[in-house]
C-alpha cells in the first residue's frame, strides 16, 4: 500500500548570526547595527581586560611589574586605540539611538503615501552627523595616539 | 496558457532578454538547493512576477511560486529579488531592476517549502499572539458594540499608517534580530500590536505587554531599519516599534488612557422614512 507521509518537508532558511554582518542590500543602519554590537562586545571585553589587569596589585608589585610588562608592546598601543575607536562609534552611535529610539526624533505617523519615507530617512542627515562627529573624535584621537606621544 | 503572453507581445513589440536565476528546492524530485537559470524576453512593463508566470508557462512548469492578487493587495509573492525582500507584483523588470540578470530567491528567516514559496507560520503565529483586534475590559463592548466607539480624526492618524499592513512577510526577511532569535516577536507582530494598542477604541494595552514587554519582545528590537527598508507598503514597523517604547516607558511613569467612550444613541430623533434598513444578520449572535 502506498502510504503518503505528511511530514513537512522544509529547508531551513534562517540567516542567523551570520545575517548580522550580510542580509541584503540593505542601508547604513542596518550595518551601523552590527558595528554597534561588535563596539559594545569590545568594550565590555577591554572592561574585563582591565579589571583583571589592576587587580594583580592585589597581588603585590612582583605580580603587578610582571602584567604590565606583558601589556605594554606596540601591539597593545595599537589596540587601545582601536577601543578608543569602538568608543568612539559607540557613544555617537548610542546617542542617535536613543533620540531614536524613545521615538523623540522621529516625528509623527504619516499615511504612507508612494514614493513611502521611513522614519530611518527622515533622520538620515543627523545620522550622518553623529558618523562624521565619530571619525573627527577617531581623528583627533589618533592624533594624539601617534603623533603627541 | 502562452496564448495570453503572446498577446502581450503583439501590444509590446520591443523585448530585452533578461537572466532569471531562480532558488530551486523540490523535496521530492532534488532535496538539494541549486539555482536554474532562464532567459526571459521581458516586455517593458512586466513585473517580476510577469516573468516568473513566463518561465512557468512557456520555460519550465515546475517552478513554484506563490501570489495571488498581482496588485500588491495580498502580500503573497514576497520573494528575495536581488538582494531585497520585494512583491514581485510590484517591481518592474525594466525600469526599476536595471539589471541584466534576476536573482530570485525565497524570503530569508522562513523555512523554504519550495523553489520560492516559504512557509509563513512563524509569521502568523506571532501576529495571532498579539491579538489584533480590539479588546474591552467590558466584553460586550468587544463582541457587540451597541453603537460607535468615540474617535477624533487625529487620534485616527496615530495608528493609520500602521493598519496598512498585508502580512507579506518581507520585514521579518530583513531583520537581522528575527535571523538570529527565534522567539523575537518580530517587526510584523510588533507593529500590530503597537496599532491596536494605541487605538483609543482599545484597552488592551496592558494584556498585550506579557507578549511584547520582554527581552524577546519590543526591546530586542535595536533599530536596524531594514524591515521599514523592505515593507513594500511604507507601513514604517521599526517606527511603530520605537514608538511602542516610548509609551511602554510612558505608561511605567504612570501615564493613564481611558479607552474610547460608546457613543449614545440620539434618543428623540425620528428615522427618516425613505432610508432602507439593513438587511436580516446571517449569523446569529
Ligand atoms: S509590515 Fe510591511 S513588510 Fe511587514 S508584513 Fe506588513 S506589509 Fe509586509
Ligand atoms: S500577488 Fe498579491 S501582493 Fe503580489
Amino acid at each position: 500500500m502506498k502510504t503518503v507521509s505528511l511530514e513537512k518537508r522544509t529547508l531551513p532558511h534562517r540567516l542567523g548570526i551570520g545575517g548580522w554582518a550580510y542580509g541584503g542590500r540593505y542601508g547604513l543602519e542596518r550595518y551601523l547595527f552590527i558595528l554597534h554590537r561588535i563596539a559594545g562586545l569590545s568594550i565590555l571585553l577591554y572592561f574585563i581586560l582591565h579589571i583583571f589587569i589592576t587587580g594583580q596589585k592585589i597581588n603585590g608589585k612582583q605580580a603587578w611589574d610582571a602584567v604590565m610588562g606583558s601589556v605594554g608592546g606596540t601591539w597593545f598601543y595599537i589596540g587601545e586605540y582601536l577601543l578608543f575607536v569602538a568608543v568612539a562609534f559607540h557613544a555617537m552611535n548610542g546617542i542617535r539611538l536613543i533620540l531614536s529610539e524613545f521615538g523623540w526624533i522621529l516625528g509623527k505617523p504619516k499615511r504612507p503615501i508612494y514614493p513611502y519615507q521611513s522614519a530611518n530617512m527622515r533622520i538620515r542627515v543627523f545620522t550622518w552627523i553623529m558618523m562624521i562627529l565619530a571619525v573627527i573624535i577617531m581623528a583627533v584621537g589618533g592624533f594624539d595616539f601617534f603623533l603627541m606621544h | 496558457m502562452s496564448g495570453t503572453t503572446d498577446s502581450y507581445k503583439t501590444n509590446f513589440t520591443e523585448t530585452k532578454d533578461i537572466v532569471f536565476k531562480i532558488f530551486r528546492y523540490e523535496p521530492d524530485v532534488n532535496p538539494k538547493p541549486h539555482f536554474d537559470t532562464f532567459t526571459v524576453p521581458v516586455v517593458k512593463g512586466w513585473t517580476v512576477l510577469d516573468a516568473v508566470m513566463y518561465i512557468k508557462e512557456n520555460l519550465d512548469s515546475t517552478v513554484s511560486y506563490r501570489a495571488s492578487c498581482r496588485m500588491g493587495i495580498c502580500g503573497s509573492c514576497a520573494m528575495e529579488i536581488n538582494g531585497k525582500p520585494r512583491l514581485a507584483c510590484q517591481t518592474q523588470v525594466i525600469s526599476e531592476l536595471r539589471s541584466k540578470e534576476v536573482v530570485i530567491k525565497p524570503l530569508a528567516n522562513y523555512p523554504v517549502l519550495r523553489d520560492v514559496v516559504p512557509d509563513l507560520t512563524p509569521l502568523i503565529e506571532k501576529h495571532a499572539d498579539v491579538r489584533p483586534y480590539i479588546l474591552r475590559k467590558d466584553k460586550k463592548v468587544e463582541v457587540n458594540p451597541k453603537g460607535e466607539l468615540y474617535q477624533t480624526p487625529d487620534q485616527l492618524e496615530e495608528y493609520l499608517q500602521f493598519s496598512y499592513c498585508i502580512k507579506c512577510g518581507a520585514c521579518l526577511a530583513a531583520c537581522p534580530v528575527t535571523g538570529a532569535d527565534v522567539k523575537f516577536i518580530g517587526p510584523q507582530a510588533l507593529t500590530q500590536s503597537y496599532r491596536y494598542s494605541v487605538d483609543t477604541r482599545d484597552d488592551g494595552f496592558k494584556l498585550r505587554l506579557e507578549v511584547m514587554d520582554h527581552s524577546h519582545g519590543v526591546w530586542h528590537c535595536h533599530f536596524a531599519g531594514a524591515c521599514s527598508e523592505a515593507c513594500p507598503k511604507g507601513v514604517d514597523p521599526a517606527f511603530a516599534i520605537q514608538l511602542f517604547k516610548r509609551e511602554i516607558t510612558a505608561r511605567k511613569f504612570g501615564k493613564e488612557v481611558e479607552p474610547a467612550r460608546l457613543a449614545r444613541q440620539p434618543a428623540d430623533v425620528k428615522r427618516r422614512e425613505n432610508i432602507p434598513y439593513a438587511p436580516e444578520k446571517t449569523v446569529k449572535q
